[in-house]
């Protein structure tokens, strides 16, 4: 009679058992076709931005000024151009005071003060970007009395400094404190240890925090809207409106020209071109000069 | 460095020098070293340097408030409270209330995260618990990269990719057979708030999974292991060992993921359709509070109407800033070794 109890007890088992391998096989399906999901608009957005990039892609199209509407070619060169000068102009800005304010929290920022720093760090990271480029417009732009590549510069500073400064005191902070004591040790100042030993060593991952923020912003459309603005011919003076690759990229976007659609593609290789590009680069030369200072 | 500074030092004798044991021993200390450890303005100057750095993260927080306020300060007298409650947006006549940018932002962003939660749970539980290591690192690298593609990529995508398909397959398909249920009628226009809800989804994945794989990998492995020591089925173990006790963690992601969709502009400008209205059904068009800031913005000409969309712009920021500390908090009980709550 035991006997039989058990062996109804283990086909009882058995049932449940296959019941929850088949949930559990059903999960493990589900989950992986999660992933299948999120992956497949990765692929169409690479996809296409080649397939239709490649295309209108040329030499004019990166030497040339926009043409005016109805005539062929032309090209996103004084953009691109625009670009370089706007983020050239956030990281002047934007690098020093990141990488500054990472330090104050990594070697000074153990109080309130540095807590209450990092708290509003975090929350200026998490504000909209548009909401950065009303800000940057009534703080330039209503001031100088008209857009320019300047006020857009100071919109994607704003936009870098808190990643900067999170990045940098995350990795000063890595650096072991027997390092420093070393430093201290052999009678070596504070801030000369700070800049020449401690930000050295962890000089390789600021730089790529760095990069990480530079790659945010370059992309970025929205705090351009009304601080760069955006313009169809050269400039280089950073008091005057000024074309930006991803402006350019929405304008003709949400155009009902054929012709521009194609170079809006384009454009858009292009950008994610060069934010792959200068982000790899600036990994290699960083990754160059950790193992230098390891040797 | 020390090579220089015993060489340099004027009191090294020639004689002294040969032997260099002896001139290590004396005293007196090189040169670089006085220079620079008596220096404590040069270290007070450079605290202070820093501490400007930091007090700018300060100084921009206040200076984005300030800004907001200031110019929304007509709009606040002009309308009050009732800004948020009335949805008439006609610049002609000088009049403007926010509802339906408000409820376009929301409606947007709830979609957005019907969609992308269960696919980012889904990625985040296959990447930590499910796939095989090698094909981890390449997983995890490769749903990271779809938050580095611009805002204005995944417009310019939607707009010549998502919005045809949607037209012409999904949104058919689903007036056929969700119609009754009133969210999914009327003419397929492809461009509306699905498309913005989707593409959004789209661009929040990242975000949520990253956070839930983080909070995922800090539940202590005794957790899984003492699960597997009862008997259970990997699901089984994974279901209350990990997602039991990174609950709060992956609400964090999923908050952080809802902040990020309210803020975001112009993927949601270039498909939304960009029409101040209410409409129950998704496939109609309708207007985003960052839309309209992006669109009407720098044509913006009386000064009740700029002072208007900065008003929008305020709610915005206000509304982004308690989401994301929210976010911050829940990730934080999970991540800082405090045990996690299982309510929230």
């Amino acid at each position: 009679m035991s006997r039989a109890m058990t062996l109804k007890a283990s086909q009882a088992d058995l049932s449940v058992s296959l019941w929850r391998r088949a949930i559990d096989l059903l999960a493990t399906f589900a989950a992986g076709s999660a992933v299948v999901l999120v992956l497949l608009p990765l692929g169409a957005v690479f996809g296409y931005l080649v397939y239709k990039g490649i295309g209108s892609l040329n030499w004019a199209f990166l030497s040339q000024t926009p043409k005016p509407v109805g005539e062929a070619g032309g090209g996103m060169a004084n953009a691109i151009a625009g670009s370089a000068l706007i983020l050239g102009i956030a990281s002047v800005i934007g690098v020093p005071v990141g990488i500054g304010a990472g330090v104050y929290l990594a070697e000074y920022g153990r109080n309130r003060l540095g807590d209450l720093i990092r708290f509003t760090a975090d929350v200026l990271n998490g504000v909209p970007s548009i909401v950065i480029g009303i800000v940057a417009y009534g703080i330039v732009v209503l001031r100088q009395r008209h857009f320019s590549a300047l006020a857009g510069g100071v919109a994607l500073a704003i936009m870098m400094i808190p990643t900067i400064t999170r990045a940098t005191e995350e990795m000063v902070l890595l650096v072991p404190t027997a390092v420093r004591e070393a430093a201290y040790g052999l009678g070596v100042s504070r801030w000369r240890t700070t800049i020449s030993i401690t930000l050295r060593t962890a000089m390789s991952g600021v730089i790529t925090g760095v990069m990480l923020a530079f790659a945010r912003v370059a992309g970025e459309t929205a705090p351009l809207l009304f601080t760069a603005f955006g313009n169809t011919y050269w400039n280089w003076n950073m008091n005057q409106p000024t074309a930006a690759l991803p402006l350019q990229i929405f304008v003709y976007a949400i155009s009902p020209f054929d012709e521009w659609h194609r170079q809006a593609w384009a454009g858009a290789l292009v950008l994610i071109v060069l934010i792959v590009v200068s982000v790899s680069a600036v990994r290699l030369v960083a990754g160059r000069g950790m193992l230098k200072g390891s040797s | 460095m020390a090579n220089r500074a015993v060489g340099a030092h004027p009191l090294t004798s020639p004689e002294l020098a040969v032997g260099p044991a002896l001139a290590a021993q004396p005293p007196a200390k090189p040169e670089f070293l006085i220079k620079d450890s008596t220096s404590q303005w040069a270290d007070r100057t450079f605290q202070f340097a820093m501490l400007a750095c930091g007090l700018t993260v300060l100084l921009l927080v206040y200076l984005i408030i300030y800004e907001l306020t200031t110019k929304g300060t007509l709009a606040r007298h002009a309308f009050g409270w009732r800004f948020f409650f009335q949805s008439e947006w006609d610049p002609v006549n000088d009049r403007y209330g926010a509802l339906s940018f408000v409820y376009g932002t929301i409606v947007s962003s709830l979609l957005a995260l019907l969609i992308a939660v269960p696919l980012a749970i889904g990625v985040a539980v296959f990447i930590t618990e499910m796939s095989p290591r090698w094909l981890r690192t390449p997983l995890a690298f490769t749903t990271e990269l779809l938050a580095a593609i611009p805002s204005v990529i995944y417009g310019l995508w939607a707009i010549f990719v998502l919005v045809p398909l949607l037209r012409q397959s999904v949104q058919p398909w689903l007036a056929r057979y969700l119609g009754w249920t009133g969210l999914v009628e009327g003419p397929p226009y492809g461009i509306g708030m699905l498309a913005a809800g989707v593409i959004l989804a789209i661009m929040i994945v990242p975000i949520i999974s990253s956070i839930a794989r983080e909070v995922m990998t800090a539940v202590p492995q005794q957790q899984r292991e003492a699960v597997l020591a009862l008997g259970a089925t990997r699901w089984e173990m994974i279901r209350m060992g990990v997602l039991g006790n990174a609950r709060a963690g992956i609400w964090g992601g999923i908050i952080l993921g809802l902040g990020r969709a309210l803020g975001e502009t112009m993927a949601v400008t270039m498909v939304i359709g960009n029409r101040p209205e209410i409409a129950k059904s998704l496939f109609a068009p309708g207007y985003t509070m960052a839309s309209v800031i992006a669109n009407e913005f720098s044509e913006a000409s009386g000064e009740l109407y700029l002072s208007s969309l900065v008003e929008v712009g305020l709610a915005l920021f206000l509304v982004t800033i308690v989401v994301n500390v929210l976010a911050q908090l829940l990730v934080w009980s999970v991540t800082r070794g405090t045990p996690a709550r299982s309510h929230v």
